[in-house]
Parts: C-alpha cells; structure tokens; sequence
C-alpha cells in the first residue's frame, strides 16, 4: 500500500493551512510523517530552512511541533495535569504545571480544570486539554486532525476563536478535515490530497464548497433525494425512559420521548458520550427499560432481550463496528448469521444451514457495494467504510418495521455515505421508522423528517427539520444550561 | 481451649514474620498489572526464588547471597515470561499459568539434594533504644532486615506511582498503550522493566520463606502464597497501602488461627485452616466494594505498535 505518493506542499509563518482529502486519502499518513510516528521513505522535509527528519514523536515536539489527535490520546483514569504532564518533554512540578494549565486556558478561552479526571470530560473538553498540552510547549506548528467531528457548533467557534489567535501570534498551523465549509471559514490555503496524491491547491476562501468537494472525490457523487412522504401510525414510542449508567464513565438517560412514525427518521444528534451509545442500547435491547418506557406499535417491548425484539422486527445497528456491530475475527458469512439467522430462515431446529447463509452475505456484499477478497474474509480485515456498508446494509436487508442505527456513517467515504443515507430514506420510504442517531449535523439534516438533540442523557423536543436553523440547534445540542462561552483577551 | 497460651507479643511478632513473602510478591505483582500486564507466574517465581535463594545461602552459608540471588532468578523466569508475551505476543494468561508449572517442576528437581538441610538465616536487628522497649521493642522492632525493607519497599512504590513521572508514565502505559505509544513512550520496555521486578520481588518473597520463615526446604513449600498475592494486587485495588492491609491480614490470620489450633479452639481444623483465605477476601471485598476498583485499564491486553 502506498498512502502517499510524491505529496509536497509548505505553510508559511501564521498561516493556517488546510490538509483536504476523503477518508484514506492519505492525511494522516502524512501527519504522522511530520509528527515522526511514521518515516517517508523518500522526499525530505525542511523546517524554517533547516533539514528536518524526526524519527520519534519528542523529536518533533523538540522541534517545535505539536499534534492535537482525531482520536485523542488521552488517559481516562488521570487527572488533566498529568495528561498534560505525559505529553511534554519536560514538565514542570505538578503545582506549577496545574497554575499553568489555568493561565493558558484563560489566556485562550478554554476553560479547564486541571485536577478532573479525565474520564468525566465531555468531548470538547478533552480535546481542551489535547490543546493546552500542545499550547504549553509553544509550537511553532501545530497539527489538528480532525478538530470539530466531536464537537457543537458553538465549541467549534470557541474553537475557531483560539485557533485565530495563535495564528495571529505567528503560530502555523495545518488543519485536517473534510468538512468544506469548516475550511473555508478558518483556512488561508489548502491542499487537497485523493489517494495519496495531491492533486490540487485552493484558496478556500476563493473557492465554493462544491469546487473543493469535486477536487477531493474526483467525481460528483449522488446526494441523496429529498423526498415528501407521509408518515403513518406510530410505531416506536418511547415514553419517560430513565436508566442508570451502565458504568463509571457512562452517561445515565434521563426521561427521554420521542416517537417514531411509519415512513419516517428521526435524526438524533447531539455531542458524542450524551447518551448516544447508552440510548441505542435501550432500544435495542442489549439493557432492559422499565416497564412501559418502549412501545411498538402500542405493544410494551420495554422487558424484552435483543432476540426477542429482532424477532418483533426491531433491529439496530450500533456505532462500534469492531466488537460491537460484528466479531472481529468471524468471517462476513458467520456475521450475517448473528443478527440474520431467525428473519432470514437460516435455521432448521438449531443447526444453521450455511449456502442461506452464505446467500444473504453475498446479497448484502452486491447490494451494498462491500469490497472484500470474498464473503469468507474475517470482518477485521475489511477497511472501516466497507465494514460499514456491511453491518447497515445486514439490518436494512432484512426490511426491518424499526431501525436505529448509531453513527452509521462514522469513517466512511463520501460516496459510500451517501449511498448509506439513501437506503436509509428508501427503508422510510417503504414504510419503515427509522431513529438515525448521529454526531454529523449535515447527515441529520439530510436524512431527517424531524429532529432532537441529546444532552447529558435528556433529549430535546423533536421538531420537523424544516422549521429549525443552525442557532437553534446549536441550542438544542448545548441542552438547558448554556454552554461556557469563550472569552478571548485579544 | 487455653487462650493464656497464646502470648500476644509472639503473636504481632510472628505476624510480621509471615506476612512479609505475600507482601513482597504482592506489591511487585501490583507494579507489573499497573503497567498492564498480568503475570500469572507469581507462584512460580516465589517457588524458584525460594529454591534458589537456598541453595546458594547453603552454599555460600551466607543469607545476604541467597536474597540475592533469589531476585535475580526470580527476574530470569518473570524475563522468559515478558519475552513471550511482549515480544512474541504469546496470551499472559496462559504463559503465567506455564509460568507457575515450570517454576513448580523446576524448583523440586533444583531442591532435591537441599532437603532436610538447614540454612544460615538471616540475623535478628538489634536497633539501639527501639528495640529495647517494652513490648513494642519485641513486637516490631526485633525482626530481621527483609521484614522492614519489604515495608519501605511498599513506601517506595506508592511514591514513585504518585510522585514521579516514571511512575506516571508507567501508569499511563497500563491505562491506554495506544495512547502511549502515539506519545512517543516505549511501552514493551517500561512493561519489561515492570515485569522483571515484579519477578525479583516475587524471588524475594519466596527466598523470605525458605530462609527466614521456615527455614528449610520442602517441595512445594509457597502452598499458593503466590495466588493470594495475586487476589490481593486485585481485591486491594491496586493501591499500596491497601495490598500492605491485605497481606498483613492474611498473614495475621494466619498466625492466629495456627494459634488457635494450638490452644485447642473448639472450631474445626479445616474451617480453621481456611479463614486466613475466606477473611482476607471478605474484607478486601468490602474495602473495594466501597471505593473505586481503578483496574488499569490495558490489563492483560497485548500491545503491538503497528495496531
């Protein structure tokens, strides 16, 4: 595999420069090479003149670079100052580290406290002490992967607001990301990299939206239709559900309901460790609700297990593809089976008959546009996106009555994306409830007919999406008590 | 039953005496899960430190040697151990378990010419002023050197894992190693540095036993004092302080309830023999029940930095 390919570009002093490409472009290949995670195997980096070929992460911040994770490198069970600690080369005593976690975080408007265990922040605030680890060591290049998939539209301009400033004090930095409008509000120059190689360069304000997604894919791809269906009866109706969490660092749901027509989504949104996963798994049944908290089609399913609510036709599809949403070491075929084998007639008094099943992981696979050597390939071995159309288009298949699914188009390609959401809207179309539970704002507002936002385990009203704005979600999202605002001492 | 016969200045002192192996092996096993790894070979290591530690304080009829040398090969086994499981990604599980058969086997071929031998043990101290008091002085302050070093060996660690930045590092290791390694740590080395003093602790305790507390060999001698090591890294927490509770209690009833027999107690032998097992699982539960259990979260998962 090449993951990048004769790439060149340079960012200037105080320049904020954005790195564009799909899923497996190859971005983070190439941060890595600057953060000195990976070695290039040809081509030369060169750094304010001087030749510059970090072998190892400390290399790299010596240098002067520092890196703010998409997946943030963070331990749960320690405190904010000794994250920070573990991320510089040389900490000062815990003291004198905690005041200066207070300073910078004033300094720059993101409030932090630095004795809180980790495992209790929200996303945004995590990613509040990724930054300040990176700020405590005034870089002279700071990387982002990915900065805003986790968080409200409100942190990402509190986001914004810190980040223009450090480039305002001559601090470059090389900004990650495919959300297009992102870049063009934020970013002095982009490159856009597909398939590993770079293929063009813009100036993002100069540029539409849908010039640069056109460079980055190569081609135009469906969206998806709007469509004006009507919704029917009531199928799913969730009343007053309450449930503690389910651990330490889970989120307890706090008398959520909502319902859910025939023909039908309900878009869910909200900041991810809100009560999403906590949520999927009461629908699904993997936690039994209280008594009377889950209707179907009138009928009380709030007691019954996974099985018995697949068999009722309610099926899910949740966020963690590896481990949760397929076994990881099981091939595309024995997956198929774990959730199919009752509604596809896979059984005959407990043995399992192997050519169905065979049969409908082929269907899946041609139906859904899964690239893999063969149906027998374990589900580790395919790449995320394509994983992702499996375990989807496994529960879509079986023309479930209702479906949630969880961040069904976490990771995945824009092409492959939108095919997910369309099959979304055709099961709607056909007369399904469909609850989509999502932390991509531009998906909800594709897929949805109405709309709630998750907060601390509360759901907001479920308006049509037609009637709402970005403020208001925002709103929604942020819960009843407001955000902390950012104040920025410019 | 004769309770009079019990006197409770040999009884703190024997305590003393006989928790000290558990402690050792206990609080090095504490190190090597809070890196994340779980070394099930505690029972082995102890077994060949004991075997070893004998035959060289036998041989060169001095102590101080036999520790030695016990620590050594106690790291030695818990090495093979971290070479398997670190480098070749072999299951912990089931290389501990191996661990404890190979140490267990091993030891009773490298003992067979020493039993029935005596070995040259270790001194008693005679610490000026603190010794000489009163009942305190014969109680705590009139033991041989493991029993204290085994003490500030539990201070020690408590404060590199709460003070130092090695001691962070090493539990950030045992928390997230993903996380650690795009940090830019070695986590194959800390984990190995981790496991092999665990191994040397576990050689000591076992040393303790063959030299100090019995002292003598016999086949098999560590009766499972390495599992209950183990239960007590898990049931105290993993936290210092609370794996010294733990081993104190069980050598404690231990103690007592030899005690008790001798004195006639009129409970059964075999209830007897197990209350030091069921009383320091129950209040090592009820300790863990009330806090925090804080298992690092990498435990027993293996680690490859291409993943």
């Amino acid at each position: 595999m090449i993951a990048n390919d004769d790439v060149s570009f340079d960012i200037g002093r105080g320049e904020i420069h954005a790195l564009l490409g799909e899923n497996g472009a190859g971005k983070s290949t190439l941060v890595k090479m600057i953060y000195g995670l990976v070695a290039p195997d040809k081509g030369e980096m060169q750094l304010d003149g001087a030749r510059y070929a970090p072998t190892k992460p400390s290399e790299a911040r010596r240098a002067g670079i520092a890196m703010v994770f998409q997946h943030f490198s963070l331990f749960d069970a320690l405190n904010v100052a000794e994250n920070v600690a573990l991320g510089m080369e040389t900490p000062p005593p815990m003291s004198d580290l905690a005041r200066q976690i207070r300073e910078v975080s004033e300094t720059y408007g993101l409030p932090l406290d630095p004795g809180r265990t980790v495992g209790t922040l929200s996303a945004g605030e995590r990613q509040r002490v990724e930054i300040i680890r990176c700020l405590l060591q005034n870089p002279r290049l700071l990387i982002m992967d990915e900065p805003t998939s986790v968080l409200t539209p409100q942190e990402v301009e509190i986001l914004f607001e810190t980040l223009r400033k450090l480039k305002a004090e001559g601090t470059s930095i090389l900004y990650i990301s495919h959300k297009l409008e992102e870049i063009r509000t934020l970013c002095d120059n982009a490159t856009i990299l597909r398939l590993g190689k770079k293929v063009d360069t813009c100036i993002p304000s100069q540029s539409s939206a849908r010039q640069m997604a056109e460079m980055m894919v190569g081609s135009s791809f469906a969206t998806p239709e709007a469509r004006g269906g009507t919704a029917g009866e009531v199928l799913l109706a969730v009343r007053d559900l309450h449930l503690p969490a389910p651990g330490a660092f889970g989120t307890p749901l706090r008398g959520i309901s909502f319902e859910v027509r025939a023909g039908e989504v309900l878009g869910i949104g909200g900041v991810a460790g809100n009560g999403q996963d906590e949520l999927l798994s009461a629908l699904s049944g993997e936690r039994a609700a209280p008594a009377g908290s889950i209707m179907l089609d009138g009928k009380d399913i709030s007691r019954a297990g996974p099985v018995a609510r697949r068999g009722m036709g309610v099926l899910s599809g949740p966020e963690e593809r590896l481990g949760h949403a397929a076994a990881p070491d099981m091939s595309l075929i024995e997956n198929g089976v774990l959730t199919a084998a009752r509604s596809e007639g896979m059984l005959t008094r407990g043995f399992i008959s192997w050519t169905k099943a065979r049969t409908f992981a082929e269907e899946v696979i041609a139906h859904f546009d899964v690239r893999t050597p063969s149906p027998g390939t374990a589900a580790r071995a395919l790449s995320g996106g394509n994983l992702q159309k499996f375990v989807v288009g496994r529960e879509i298949l079986q023309s479930p009555q209702v479906l949630v699914l969880n961040q069904p188009t976490w990771g995945v390609d824009a092409a492959a994306a939108a095919f997910i959401r369309q099959s979304v809207l055709d099961l709607a179309a056909k007369g399904a409830a469909v609850v989509v539970i999502s932390q991509d704002l531009d998906e909800l507002m594709e897929v949805s007919d109405r709309f709630g936002a998750l907060n601390e385990g509360r759901l907001s009203q479920t308006p049509p999406v037609a009637s709402l704005n970005i403020e208001q979600i925002g709103l929604m999202m942020g819960g009843a008590h407001d955000m902390e605002v950012a104040h920025v001492d410019v | 039953m004769d309770l009079s016969s019990i006197n409770p200045i040999l009884l703190v002192a024997s305590i003393m005496v006989s928790a000290t192996p558990i402690l050792l092996a206990a609080i090095g096993e504490m190190v090597v899960e809070k890196s994340g790894v779980l070394n099930l070979g505690v029972e082995g290591m102890m077994i060949t430190g004991a075997v070893v530690g004998f035959a060289v304080a036998v041989n060169s009829t001095s102590p101080a040697a036999g520790f030695l040398a016990a620590a050594v090969a106690g790291a030695l086994l818990s090495l093979a151990f971290g070479v398997l499981t670190q480098f070749l990604l072999s299951n912990q599980v089931a290389t501990g378990l191996g661990l404890t058969l190979v140490g267990l086997g091993m030891s009773s071929l490298i003992g067979k010419p020493y039993e029935g031998m005596k070995s040259p043990t270790l001194p008693k101290l005679d610490i000026p002023l603190l010794s000489d008091l009163p009942v305190v002085g014969r109680m705590l302050f009139s033991h041989d050197l493991m029993v204290y070093l085994s003490l500030v060996l539990v201070a020690l660690v408590w404060a590199f894992l709460k003070y130092t930045r090695a001691g962070l590092i090493l539990r950030a290791v045992g928390e997230s190693h993903d996380s650690a390694h795009a940090l830019g740590y070695k986590v194959v080395r800390i984990r190995l540095i981790a496991i092999l003093f665990g191994g040397a602790c576990a050689g000591l305790g076992g040393a303790y036993l063959s030299l100090v507390r019995v002292p003598q060999w016999t086949e098999g001698m560590t009766a499972g004092a390495g599992w209950i090591a183990l239960a007590i890294v898990v049931f105290a927490s993993w936290r210092a302080g609370r794996v010294a509770i733990g081993a104190y209690l069980f050598g404690g009833v231990t103690v007592l309830q030899l005690n008790l027999q001798a004195a006639g107690a009129d409970v059964p032998v075999a209830l007897l023999s197990a209350s030091p097992y069921l009383v320091t699982i129950i209040v090592l539960v009820i300790i863990s029940a009330l806090g925090a259990h804080g298992a690092p979260a990498s435990l027993g998962r293996p680690f490859h930095a291409s993943s």
